[in-house]
């Protein structure tokens, strides 16, 4: 094996997620599941070098996994019942007729994908809080260390490694089952883990020196997420559309930072160097799902992105399209952020006075107010409106709110950009 | 099979006048629900609460013994009653929780008890 580590990362990236997934159904036990997957790969990083990848190496961890957490039940019998009855996951666990057959572990697709799913609704349930869902997913479907999902969202390891163990802690006292919801559940269950791998696509996808590295793992992550989550219900259209999406937005990651690590807007943003093969699966994907005809909000966000890949230039793109995709999105889930976007088109389709009139309309909450996109885009509408004045204001509240050092230095490049107009335009009464 | 309690959440001077339609809707609606949870088995207990104001702090420290007016926690929202329910999971607990919180028109909190 020439490259053992690059060979052991993947595999672990691919594998941990679906083996700790089936360990828990067996042992009833999240801890003890992560703790027997973890000596498995160590086991396997101190094997394979020398042995070789085995055939099936997720079989290969699963069963050294489940063994040696049998044996270290066994070393426990004393305390076991006792252990394994304050340590309960309510549900299915594996019958003996099953444990034996456990080595056979394609046969057993059908149920491992099962186990995935129940993990995948485990880690994204509704009674955990936004933050708990994103760090247990990574932790559990991911395979990541404490440690790296502190960097990516910018925490201590000690605070990541508290919300963890009360994350895991939580879903334990509560006797949170370990079952796929219901037909009737689903729909407000699933639409909880897609804003969960949302997120996670959203945080990695927000350059910022320093933890650049980690944050590009979680793009990959999120997407590997996507993948799985439409393999295990092709059926649901707003996996689909969410796969769909990451992967039109993926395709334009090395088109929207420049060489000094600025962001380039997407306007300006160079085509040619968008990814072909993530532009061309997003198309298919957005086309099968408008076949299903159950549009959500995923599906709708994924065909706007595929209107915009469709285009040679700005100029080129079938704005009215896009606009049309945009009032579909509000009346489905109506919410400041469509509005600020569905402005934003509105000055491509008619022009930027119209465009600020439409976001005027948006209510004016506290909340609004202390949204950095809301101003950015005003800002910008100001400045298309000849009104350089007011846009300087509205950069400085922009640039107020804003955190990431790229996007900071393109703001700031604009509103010095406004002054100066607004200067020449009007020396004398300049307002701040 | 484990317990959990689904306690009623108020504002601390929340008073109700029983003889109002919206008091005598409600007491129907929780009735109702009582009904239910004893119907499937999972009705363990439950109580309405007197008005926060009538609560007493007792603190015992060896022999000494303080008593003082008032509930606890010095919060605006106190507890107005509860349920003690049986459920399978957390799921069929939320659940419960959820037509609780309808019966009662206010916000619940769902809390597993030890040993369930």
């Amino acid at each position: 094996m020439p490259d053992d580590s690059d060979e052991l990362d993947s595999v672990f990236r691919r594998e941990h997620g679906r083996c700790v997934a089936t360990l828990i159904r067996v042992f009833g036990d999240i801890d003890r599941a992560e703790d027997a997957v973890a000596e498995a790969f160590t086991i396997a990083a101190d094997r394979w070098p020398h042995d070789g990848l085995p055939p099936n190496p997720g079989a290969w961890i699963t069963t050294v996994a489940r063994n040696r957490a049998i044996d270290r039940l066994r070393q426990e019998s004393t305390r076991t019942d006792r252990y394994i009855d304050a340590h309960r996951t309510d549900g299915p666990t594996m019958t003996n007729e099953e444990a034996d057959q456990f080595t056979l572990l394609d046969d057993l697709a059908e149920v491992l994908a099962d186990d995935q799913l129940r993990l995948i609704f485990l880690c994204c349930h509704p009674a955990l809080s936004a933050d708990a869902r994103v760090a247990l997913s990574l932790r559990l479907l991911g395979g990541l260390e404490a440690g790296e999902i502190a960097a990516a969202f910018l925490v201590t390891e000690a605070t990541m490694a508290k919300r963890l163990v009360r994350a895991k802690q939580k879903l334990r006292h509560n006797h949170a089952p370990y079952r796929i919801p219901s037909p009737a559940e689903l729909p407000d269950r699933l639409h909880v883990v897609l804003a969960v791998i949302s997120v996670i696509y959203t945080e990695g996808h927000r350059t910022t020196s320093g933890s650049e590295l980690v944050r590009r793992d979680l793009t990959g992550e999120a997407i590997r997420l996507a993948r799985l989550l439409h393999a295990l219900m092709p059926d649901e259209p707003e996996a689909m559309g969410l796969l769909a999406l990451l992967l039109l937005t993926q395709s334009r990651a090395d088109a929207r930072v420049d060489g000094d690590g600025d962001l380039v807007r997407l306007a300006d943003q160079d085509r040619s160097r968008w990814d072909r093969k993530l532009v061309d699966e997003g198309h298919r994907l957005v086309r099968t799902c408008l076949m299903l005809n159950r549009p959500g909000p995923f599906q709708l966000q994924a065909a706007i992105a595929a209107v915009h890949a469709d285009a040679a230039d700005s100029a080129a793109t079938d704005w009215p399209q896009i606009l049309a995709l945009y009032d579909q999105l509000a009346a489905i889930r109506p919410s400041p952020i469509v509005e600020i976007n569905r402005a934003v088109v509105v000055a491509e389709v008619n022009d930027a006075r119209t465009a600020l009139a439409a976001l005027d309309e948006v209510e004016p909450t506290a909340q609004i107010d202390s949204f950095q996109p809301y101003h950015a885009v005003r800002a910008d509408l100001l400045a298309r409106s000849d009104r350089p004045g007011e846009a300087v204001l509205a950069y400085e509240r922009a640039i107020a709110l804003t955190t990431n050092d790229s996007e900071l230095r393109f703001l700031r490049r604009r509103s010095e950009t406004c002054e100066a107009e607004h200067l020449l335009k009007d020396p004398l009464t300049r307002q701040r | 099979m484990a317990q959990y309690l689904i306690s009623v959440w108020h504002d601390e001077d929340y008073e109700v006048d029983f003889s109002s339609a919206d008091a005598q809707r409600q007491m129907a609606q929780v009735g109702q629900f009582n009904t239910d949870l004893e119907a499937a088995g999972s009705w363990v207990f439950a109580g309405g609460l007197q008005p926060a104001s009538s609560a007493t702090v007792v603190k015992a420290d060896g022999d000494e013994v303080s008593m003082i007016d008032g509930p606890y926690a010095e919060s605006k929202e106190q507890m107005g009653g509860f349920w003690i329910i049986e459920a399978a999971d957390l799921d069929v607990a939320l659940e419960w929780a959820r037509r609780g919180a309808a019966a009662c028109e206010g916000p619940v909190e769902v809390r597993p008890l030890q040993g369930g």
